[in-house]
């Protein structure tokens, strides 16, 4: 029998289930974008036909960090910029898990770059949502990864002489095997587009913009917003890299010029997902590591067993 | 220094093959009924540098490295061949011989390749020989080896050498050679085996007196390092999830561990740097798997963060810290016991961690066996500290040690039938409950695996409540901090039901005592027997529980001496601070002798540390030690 009975449970899923009691006010502002990553998230999972207890959420610090706290499953609110190692272990652990980690534009283009590069590179299947405002929130309004050049801040007061990142192209050039962007003011496309990334057997990025009204003034900073498929002006494959990688650049010049391009950017289904390259090459178990523990009947192998080459 | 014993030291370049042969050579010996001890020196390059095995057998249980050796296989390549390699590698062609000679024994062998070194280029040469009475073969190894195969097979020579010159039967070394290879390659060793023994006994007269000692221990032994030991226990408890940047020396069981985790259903993850691989060990942990990962020095300086995390979300893992001589990236290749503050203090705010340092091989697999035990139901960070000398230093151990059931139980888990009747509040299992009568034992309340119906809930960084949500109330504060803090309590109670828990090693009634922890064990036990035997009053104990401290045991030991040196390899008394810290008491009996020179202590270094402190009598100036006061000078 298994251990995890919430795996897989064939039911009808409502999308209040994933409603914790607990207040989301405690962190975020009124009018705050993450409000809207919360209720597409909400609204994607009886989508997806996942229910809280075989959901997964690792979030990292920050406001978006709090994602975990008001989105009801099993939640890990881990350290900022390490939402990703900690998911995809577990992952890896579980397959049977959804597995979705959680950021901000600090936290994962920033401090957790390098988890983000080499977790694309390595095409985890999960989602992993970047809540990008271009702004540290919960310090209180510093420069971020993708606040604009000369974008002026307590940190940065002569105005940032830096490049923003660009997350989509980093995105594809690791390797993510999905890369979409949204946005907070958008919740149809958003949710269509969770939705679709968890579904996908890989690595789904998917940049979120949130406003900040708090620190980033005008809350309406992604308003008016292009879905580029369903814009007559976009023509592109998006299963195509050079393709992709074209659209993502102009997307990502036009971001700070108030040209807000969003949708489906790259998505490629054949290539395999990290835990199935590495069932084939013998590297892990077709089975549930977890399962393995409850299983009375399971035989453990023991290390006697290899001390013939110390003879 | 008693010559019933074989010190036997084969020296050349990184890349000469020195280390199999080596290992090869101690399985013989071991198969002849010996016990034997290897020590690995080498430099932090990949070819060329002075490098070094020792391997030490005797018909007694060996604990060290011994003092000094008394047979020296000098081979001597992978140097500079060429005017471009020598601006790299530098001209270090006299090095085997020359480098080695400080530390051989009076009466003892050299064989050298001759193909390779010239003695002559040694100034005093000749006349070191005559005074230590040592006795000399040159050998054209290279030739021999360049006749019946190739070059490289120069080391088989020297080996087939050593057994002539030993008296050794070569039936062992043919064995071991079968197991390994096959075909031309073998055929050809083999020749060059034969042909360098029975040229040794045909060409030269043996005027050295050193034979391989008789053996006769007759329980099956095998040769492992203390990497072995940890990686054995970690499977033999049911851990099937490793991840780790590599990094020396830990790389060792990291490495031991990816080689045999695939095949036993087991996942083995190299990841981008050390915060992602202990955090992948929390990941893998949290989602009901049994984890681990590890690092040396500085790569366990980046798992402080995740330490603390697994701390404060209680996802129980196990960390290995192996230890190399710092500060930064210091020595990469050489031991030292100066990691210990840091792995007993690092994170943020009042973290707590269990911390364990075996003192030999077999230890090392019995005290990963108990750190999982201890990690998986106390739901804590276990760290087992050992350092770069037991890593890759083999030790003979009955075979019968490693003849343990595997211990998959993964701890204080809820089931789900459990989780029917759990209390839950706002929709969540109250996993962090802090209720006495239902929170189970030791501050530990039961857990949750994602994926378990009705278990549902937030393990969070930040200070959370019985949920798992943020809470900044000062009374959840208290409450939980309490609670988590109470564990090593608990802890330190369970370990020391365990009778003979931080065992004492000589006469009970003892004057005087040595304290130490970790690799330095077997090394005093033998300075011990050796102070005993010349008429000392002294007893020794080697603290293998670091945190939690066994306060009573080492209370007990240092009330019933006059005074205590306390032993280890670094130059700040890490281990005496911490002692003083944890008792409160002791200053005035407590004295260092402290070793930080990238060697590991031998044992007369002990004996001598040990009559200089009282009497005065031992000149320490030969070595690289240093004696300090616990209250200052």
């Amino acid at each position: 029998m298994s251990a995890f009975n919430a795996i897989g449970e064939e039911r009808d899923i409502d999308r209040d289930e994933f409603t914790p009691e607990i207040e989301p006010q405690a962190t975020w502002c009124p009018g705050c974008g993450d409000f809207g990553v919360l209720k597409a998230l909400k609204q994607a999972m009886p989508e997806v036909g996942r229910n809280p207890e075989e959901t997964l959420l690792v979030t990292g610090i920050g406001c978006s960090g709090k994602l975990s706290s008001y989105f009801r499953s099993y939640g890990f609110h881990s350290i900022h910029g390490r939402s990703l190692p900690v998911a995809r272990a577990a992952k890896m652990a579980n397959p049977d898990l959804e597995v979705i980690a959680a950021g901000g534009d600090g936290d994962g283009y920033g401090i957790g770059g390098n988890h983000f590069m080499h977790t694309a590179r390595e095409n985890h299947d999960m989602t992993y949502i970047v809540f990008d405002n271009e702004i540290f929130g919960l310090t209180k309004g510093q420069t971020s990864p993708t606040s604009p050049k000369g974008h002026k801040s307590k940190t940065q007061p002569h105005g940032s002489a830096k490049q923003p990142i660009r997350p989509l192209s980093l995105a594809l050039t690791s390797g993510a095997s999905y890369v979409a962007r949204t946005a907070a003011v958008n919740p149809n496309q958003a949710k269509e587009i969770l939705t679709e990334a968890m579904e996908h057997d890989g690595f789904a990025h998917v940049d979120f913009l949130t406003q900040c009204p708090t620190w980033n003034k005008d809350a309406k900073q992604y308003v008016p917003y292009i879905d580029v498929q369903d814009s007559d002006d976009y023509d592109f494959d998006i299963t195509d890299r050079g393709e992709a990688s074209e659209m993502m650049q102009e997307a990502e010049d036009a971001l700070y010029e108030g040209k807000v391009l969003t949708g489906r950017f790259y998505h490629d289904e054949d290539r395999p997902s990290y835990q199935q390259e590495k069932r084939n090459a013998g590297d892990m178990p077709e089975e549930p590591l977890a399962e393995r523990y409850f299983d009375d009947d399971y035989e453990w192998e023991r290390s006697y067993d290899l001390l013939d080459r110390h003879k | 220094m008693t010559d019933d014993e074989l010190i036997w030291r084969i020296a050349g370049g990184s890349g000469d093959g020195i280390d199999s042969t080596s290992q090869n050579f101690a399985k013989a010996l071991m198969r002849s009924g010996l016990n034997v001890f290897t020590h690995r020196h080498y430099p932090s390059r990949i070819r060329g540098g002075h490098t070094y095995v020792e391997i030490r057998a005797k018909d007694e249980p060996v604990k060290s490295r011994g003092d000094n050796y008394n047979f020296l296989l000098a081979l001597g390549d992978s140097f500079a061949r060429n005017p471009q390699e020598e601006a790299y590698y530098g001209n270090e062609e006299i090095k085997p011989l020359s480098e080695n000679l400080d530390e051989l024994r009076e009466g003892g062998v050299i064989v050298y390749d001759s193909g390779l070194l010239d003695a002559s280029e040694i100034e005093d040469f000749d006349q070191r020989v005559e005074e230590n009475d040592w006795h000399v073969y040159d050998l054209d190894l290279r030739g021999l080896a360049k006749e019946h195969g190739r070059e490289v097979m120069r080391n088989t020579a020297g080996v087939g050498a050593t057994a002539a010159l030993l008296d050794m039967d070569l039936q062992y070394i043919e064995d071991l050679m079968e197991d390994a290879m096959s075909g031309d390659v073998l055929e050809a060793n083999l020749q060059i085996l034969e042909e360098a023994y029975e040229s040794v006994n045909d060409d030269y007269e043996h005027t050295h007196d050193i034979r391989a000692p008789t053996g006769s221990t007759d329980d099956e032994q095998v040769l492992v390092s203390g990497s072995h030991g940890i990686a054995y226990g970690a499977l033999d408890e049911g851990c099937r999830f490793i991840s780790g940047y590599p990094m020396t020396p830990w790389t060792d069981v990291y490495t031991i561990m990816t080689q045999h985790l695939p095949e036993m259903g087991g996942i083995s993850e190299q990841v981008e740097d050390e915060i992602a691989a202990a955090s992948l060990a929390i990941g893998a942990s949290h989602a009901g798997a049994k984890a681990m990962s590890g690092s040396s020095g500085g790569g366990f300086a980046l798992m402080s963060e995740p330490l603390g995390l697994a701390e404060i979300t209680e996802t129980p893992i196990v960390l290995v810290e192996a230890m190399r001589a710092g500060p930064s990236t210091g020595m990469p290749t050489k031991p030292e016991q100066g990691d210990l503050e840091h792995v007993l203090y690092t994170s943020q705010g009042d973290s707590n961690r269990v911390v364990f340092a075996p003192g030999d091989p077999a230890e090392c697999y019995e005290q990963t066996r108990k750190a999982f035990e201890i990690a998986y139901e106390y739901q804590i960070p276990a760290i087992v500290l050992y350092d770069q000398k037991l890593s890759g230093g083999h030790q003979t151990v009955p075979e019968d040690h490693f003849d343990e059931e595997p211990n998959p139980d993964i701890g204080s888990v809820v089931t789900e039938a459990e989780l029917e009747e759990a209390v839950q509040e706002a929709g969540r299992f109250k996993r962090y409950m802090y209720d006495d009568e239902d929170s189970g034992f030791g501050g530990v309340s039961r857990r949750s695996i994602p994926g378990q119906k009705g278990g549902n809930f937030l393990a969070s960084g930040n200070e959370h409540n019985e949920v798992g949500h943020i809470s900044e109330d000062p009374n959840n504060r208290v409450v939980q901090m309490n609670r988590r803090m109470s564990k090593l309590d608990a802890i330190r109670d369970e370990l020391a039901e365990n009778a003979d828990h931080q065992p004492v090693y000589g006469p009970e009634d003892a004057e005087y005592g040595i304290l130490s922890f970790g690799s330095t064990k077997g090394v005093i036990e033998e300075a011990v027997d050796r102070l005993n035997d010349d008429g000392h009053s002294v007893k020794a104990m080697n603290v293998s529980d670091i945190m939690p401290f066994p306060k009573d045991d080492v209370t007990a030991f240092l009330e019933s001496v006059d005074e205590s040196l306390v032993v280890e390899m670094n130059a700040s008394a890490q281990f005496r601070r911490h002692v003083q810290g944890q008792l409160g008491r002791f200053g005035e009996k407590l004295y260092s002798l402290l070793k930080y020179d990238g060697n590991p202590f031998e044992p007369e270094e002990v004996v001598s540390g040990f009559e200089s402190r009282l009497g005065g009598e031992a000149d320490l100036s030969q070595y690289n030690v240093r004696i300090e006061s616990a209250t200052g000078d």
